[in-house]
């Protein structure tokens, strides 16, 4: 059988940890192919509600990155994020989800290498985990009628 | 010692206020409604109900009770400390409310400015808002809810396997009613994220995600900013203790950032602000 390959969505920050991947690459470093890149402008401007978006729409892992406490292209964006993270990092444990499902990082522009070193031991410590069956999947906004549940079958005009 | 009625009835003779929002009796004994007083001879219906369940905070923000003119609001201890936290937010400006405060032993005393709420509000005792939803505020309450765990540090002594499946369990019941959202004096937003249909961040049918999403999202936007009131799980027509998210994350507030909100005048949101030692141990 197949080894499980966990999917990973990683949401990073434009200017730092999405510039340290670009350097992963054009130093030609190997690293999982698991991983899915979202760039957003700031940590500050990731939203919990996309995690639960990714997790919602298939994700086994969620990475969160970006620039080191300091180094905030909008100096204190990162700073917001961090407090963001300590509650919901904590609301997500209380409601019993595994939080070693979500990993927290700062990775500047010029790790390149931490990123790599990054991703491997966050897919190798997902795929330990295996698959993210439990969590409930949004499901299609077309597909939802009351009650929440999805039709058996749908009729696909010809 | 004037009673609550002689003062309301003295506030809107003199046309100091407009209406007086309190309590007037309920259905059936033992039970109160939110009453609107807006006639002197009115005020006879007005109970002296120590309890202070709902937040009648909650009325002064919306537009058909500010139309009615200045209010007089009838509050207890949390209702106190909603009052300093929506001054905080800048939500009711100094003056704009004047309040009849009604401590435990049913004394009443005026506070016409923020600074007398915040002056009787240092005198408060620290465990002085009630942390556990009122007995039969709602019919499911009793009933559906009594079986599982009844406090943060129940639910947390839970193996992680039981949690989810205990709050799955709970959450399964929410109709997505957002009465909590209605009875929250915090929850202001004239457009709230759920209401959002373009994108629908959140669907709006009460299946699992949306309705883990909608209670994430419930309890992340009144963090640090939740006064513990209890009125969410009060108003929560299936019994669901969704108090509990607030509360973990108000003690995880408190604890990391020394949030108290609800206490003074002075303090500061602590989710838009920061401090550049956190401590997020975390972080990799």
């Amino acid at each position: 059988m197949a080894e499980f390959e966990p999917k990973i969505v990683a949401f990073v920050c434009n200017w730092c940890t999405y510039a340290g991947a670009d350097l992963t690459g054009t130093s030609r470093i190997r690293y999982a192919a698991n991983v899915r890149i979202l760039r957003l402008p700031c940590t500050g401007r990731i939203d919990f509600m996309l995690v639960l978006q990714a997790f919602g729409q298939g994700a086994d892992g969620v990475i969160v990155s970006g620039c080191h406490p300091g180094d905030c292209h909008y100096a204190a964006g990162n700073f917001h994020a961090r407090r963001r993270w300590m509650m919901f990092r904590r609301l997500l444990d209380f409601l019993g989800i595994d939080v070693r499902r979500i990993t927290f990082s700062w990775v500047s522009a010029a790790e390149g290498a931490k990123w790599a070193e990054l991703v491997n031991s966050v897919v190798a410590d997902v795929r330990a985990l295996g698959p993210y069956a439990g969590f409930p999947q949004r499901l299609p906004d077309d597909l939802v009628t009351i009650g929440g549940q999805a039709p058996a079958a749908v009729e696909v005009a010809s | 010692m004037s009673t609550l009625v002689d003062r309301a009835r003295a506030l809107l003779e003199a046309g100091t206020v407009q209406v007086v929002i309190g309590f007037g009796a309920g259905s059936e004994p033992g039970r109160v409604r939110p009453v609107f007083v807006r006639k002197a001879e009115a005020c006879d219906s007005l109970v002296a109900d120590a309890r202070h369940r709902p937040n009648l905070c909650t009325y002064l923000l919306k537009p058909e009770i500010r139309a009615m003119g200045r209010p007089a609001i009838v509050v207890g201890a949390a209702g106190l400390r909603t009052l300093l936290q929506l001054a905080v937010e800048n939500q009711i400006t100094d003056g704009a409310v004047h309040v009849l405060y009604l401590d435990a032993d049913g004394a009443v005393c005026e506070l016409p400015t923020l600074a007398a709420i915040e002056e009787r509000a240092a005198m408060l005792p620290p465990d002085a808002v009630v942390s556990a939803p009122a007995p039969g505020a709602t019919g499911a309450a009793t009933s559906a809810a009594s079986a599982g765990p009844v406090g943060i540090e129940q639910v947390d002594a839970l193996p992680l396997d039981e949690r989810w499946a205990f709050w799955q369990n709970e959450l399964s019941r929410c109709i997505r009613c957002y009465a909590c959202r209605a009875a929250c004096p915090l929850c202001y937003c004239s457009r709230c994220i759920v209401d959002v249909n373009q994108p629908q961040w959140i669907p709006v049918a009460a299946d699992a995600f949306g309705t883990l999403e909608w209670n994430v999202v419930r309890a992340m936007h009144l963090a640090g900013r939740c006064v513990e009131c209890g009125s969410c799980a009060d108003a929560c027509p299936v019994g669901i203790r969704i108090d509990l998210l607030n509360r973990v994350l108000a003690s995880e507030a408190r604890s990391h950032f020394g949030a108290e909100p609800g206490r003074s005048l002075r303090r500061e949101y602590a989710l838009s602000t920061f401090r550049p030692d956190d401590t997020a141990d975390f972080i990799r």
